[in-house]
């Protein structure tokens, strides 16, 4: 049971890493990967405590913390977009 | 001689590239599509110098950005009633003075044009996934940080 995860901007700077493959932690929403993957990844964890939000994203749609997460989703991990 | 009614097909076309793009090309190209416009609304959207500023880095997130321009862009034509809209971004580094960002709309009258236009761009800006880094002529760069104002915008539609 495994999730995609993808980072972006300044949160993939900051890791150090643009994707993995990462255990599904038998989480079932974004929140719990979340706290699962940081307990195993303290940079992410950092990540998360810092200052700056960071905005999620399942299967290319905007998610939030409460999403249902399940085996073989694409994960996104980025800062507040910037665009336009 | 049979005249066929022309059927008010509306056309979104968004785009996400590197290249540049051809604004007098992409306004003829939305004006053909329909016999039933009054006017376009547009908004072109480029590298803002100053500061030092040299050129943006702009990143994306392949596959989710085409898909949320257009989720929006079809959002703009159902709520502003228009007969077609163009999205296209750039991505990669552009230099100072260099176009980022157009927004075509076309409609049977103005304000829905205007008002579309506006739409797209303050709910893209902080609805669709790209990012900004900052280059300056010191060598040094900087993620843009999102702004209040950029998500109150987006936030008044």
């Amino acid at each position: 049971m495994s999730v995609t995860v993808l980072y972006f901007a300044a949160l993939r700077e900051r890791l150090g890493k643009s994707s993995e493959t990462a255990s599904l932690h038998d989480a079932t929403t974004v929140g719990e990967w979340i706290a699962a993957q940081g307990r195993v990844d303290p940079a992410l964890a950092d990540a998360f405590a810092g200052s700056g939000a960071i905005r999620v994203a399942v299967n290319k749609t905007l998610a939030d913390l409460h999403a249902p997460l399940t085996d073989g989703d694409e994960l996104a991990l980025f800062p507040p977009m910037t665009g336009g | 001689m049979t005249v066929t009614p022309q059927t008010s097909e509306i056309v979104v076309r968004v785009l996400v590239q590197e290249e540049a793009f051809d604004v007098g090309a992409e306004t003829a190209r939305l004006l053909a599509d329909s016999d039933e416009v009054g006017g376009l609304g547009s908004f072109l959207g480029v590298v803002r110098g100053g500061g030092g500023l040299t050129a943006l880095c702009l990143e994306h997130y392949p596959g989710m950005s085409e898909a949320a321009l257009n989720d929006l862009a079809e959002q703009a034509v159902a709520r502003f009633d228009l007969a077609g809209c163009t999205v296209i971004h750039r991505v990669g580094r552009l230099p100072v003075g260099a176009p980022i960002v157009l927004v075509l709309t076309s409609a049977a009258h103005r304000a829905a044009a205007l008002d579309a236009t506006r739409f797209l761009i303050d709910r893209l800006k902080t609805g669709a996934p790209f990012w900004k880094r900052e280059e300056f002529s010191d060598g040094s760069s900087v993620w843009v940080e999102s702004r209040a104002e950029d998500d109150a915008a987006a936030a008044g539609w």
